[in-house]
């Protein structure tokens, strides 16, 4: 079973590679590059752990975009590999899935999760409107694996919903004439650990409201560096904590881009100090 | 819950906020004055002559007066010693439906023209920053 998962994701890499350099020259490019953003490790558009206001694609209000996504982020103990895909509609919906495969390399074995997202954007745009863009969204989380996060005694051990508005903003020439990039979310959520260790717990069922942020600046406009954060409950007590990280992101064209990142995820189900590097690729088929 | 959101804020408006310079001369004179704006929008007019998506915008125009109020327009928006004489900006593109995808087409162009200009990047943010807010008086009229 796990084998053929493992063949499944290699073949997808690879269609998704092949699919990725062998661009038609008329996909979706209406946004200016830089701004269309990544998708972060739930499928949604945004950052890299954060969901942002902005869609996943170069789709204008008159273009439908495809992008696809892989991630992995490597720590201590741990080892995520995200692979997503969304198509957003007219700079308006996004739809997205992603599956989350963690492996618990010192425990052994692996937790699978698949993720269906919706955004919508309410208002705006990032980079011209005079207010910040403001996006809502939703993710559901299908467990598959849910052994573990009922051992652990959570409420749940299949499935559970996020709700998210989010606000972000491009500022042109802010910083000594570089454009800065900034994003707020506030997310409710139940999850423990994006919900691959469940959702809530038998004594701390009720939904948080958690924020979210970033900020980064475009070096160029192919360059960006900036740091995300994201509040995490801790449901189960187990002394689960906030993510942080430090990106870079490389964007040679709209077609794709590249995001090296130092997670600090913290403690992960009893095991401290976890973090790693961060690595995506994200590439836009149409 | 390690509750470390203040930190993590502080620190993004250092970042933001920390590292803001005041020049005192003009964008306009950072650019090097009316001989390079007269250079981007040369390139400019070049971009769009072989753009064929955005060319048939420009059909009829007077591309020298176009030209003209072009450089005054970039010139006011950069604090040069200018006046911009030309029409709205409504009633230039009124009837053109211009789309939310060519307008960011023609901005690429535009920094295509400042690249081939050798304009740096900071001063090309600056420079559309200034021409940002006349986006809402073209798109879809």
């Amino acid at each position: 079973m796990k084998n053929k998962l493992m063949q499944f994701s290699g073949h997808f890499m690879t269609i998704a590679c092949l699919a990725i350099f062998s661009l038609p020259a008329y996909s979706a490019d209406g946004k200016l590059i830089g701004t269309a953003g990544l998708m972060q490790v739930e499928g949604s558009g945004g950052g890299g752990i954060v969901p942002w206001a902005t869609l996943a694609g170069y789709d204008s209000q008159e273009q439908i975009s495809v992008s696809v996504a892989a991630t992995q982020v490597d720590l201590d103990d741990y080892r995520l590999a995200t692979i997503s895909g969304a198509v957003s509609f007219y700079d308006s919906v996004e739809l997205s899935l992603a599956q989350q495969r963690f492996d618990l390399k010192t425990l052994g074995g692996e937790i699978k999760q698949n993720i269906i997202g919706v955004k919508y954007k309410v208002y705006g745009d990032v980079v011209f409107s005079d207010f910040p863009q403001i996006s809502v969204g939703v993710q559901h989380k299908l467990l598959e694996d849910g052994i573990i996060a009922n051992a652990l005694g959570a409420d749940s051990d299949s499935s559970g919903t996020d709700f998210y508005v989010a606000m972000t903003k491009v500022h042109l020439g802010a910083i000594a004439g570089y454009n800065t990039v900034w994003n707020l979310t506030a997310r409710a959520t139940k999850a423990n650990e994006m919900g691959l260790l469940g959702f809530g717990s038998q004594t701390d069922n009720d939904y948080d409201i958690m924020l979210e942020a970033s900020a980064g600046i475009l070096f160029s406009r192919h360059f960006a560096v900036g740091m995300e954060y994201r509040q995490k409950p801790d449901n189960l007590g187990l002394g689960e904590e906030d993510w942080i990280d430090y990106f870079v992101t490389y964007i040679p064209s709209k077609s794709i881009n590249l995001t090296l990142a130092w997670a600090d995820l913290g403690s992960i189900a009893g095991a401290q100090k976890q973090s790693g590097l961060y690595f995506s690729i994200n590439g836009q088929l149409w | 819950m390690k509750f470390n959101l203040p930190n993590a804020l502080a620190l993004l408006l250092f970042v933001l906020g920390g590292c803001a310079t005041n020049s005192s001369s003009t964008v306009y004179e950072q650019l090097g004055g009316a001989s390079k704006v007269s250079e981007i929008v040369d390139n400019f007019v070049w971009e769009i002559e072989y753009d064929e998506q955005i060319l048939p915008y420009f059909e009829g125009a007077n591309i020298d007066r176009f030209k003209q109020k072009l450089s005054e327009q970039i010139c006011v928006v950069t604090n040069g010693p200018c006046e911009y004489t030309g029409d709205t900006m409504q009633q230039v593109h009124t009837g053109m439906n211009i789309t939310e995808h060519h307008f960011n087409r023609t901005v690429d162009l535009l920094i295509n023209a400042m690249n081939k200009a050798n304009v740096p990047h900071p001063l090309q943010n600056k420079v559309l920053k200034g021409l940002a807010p006349t986006r809402k008086d073209m798109l879809y009229l």
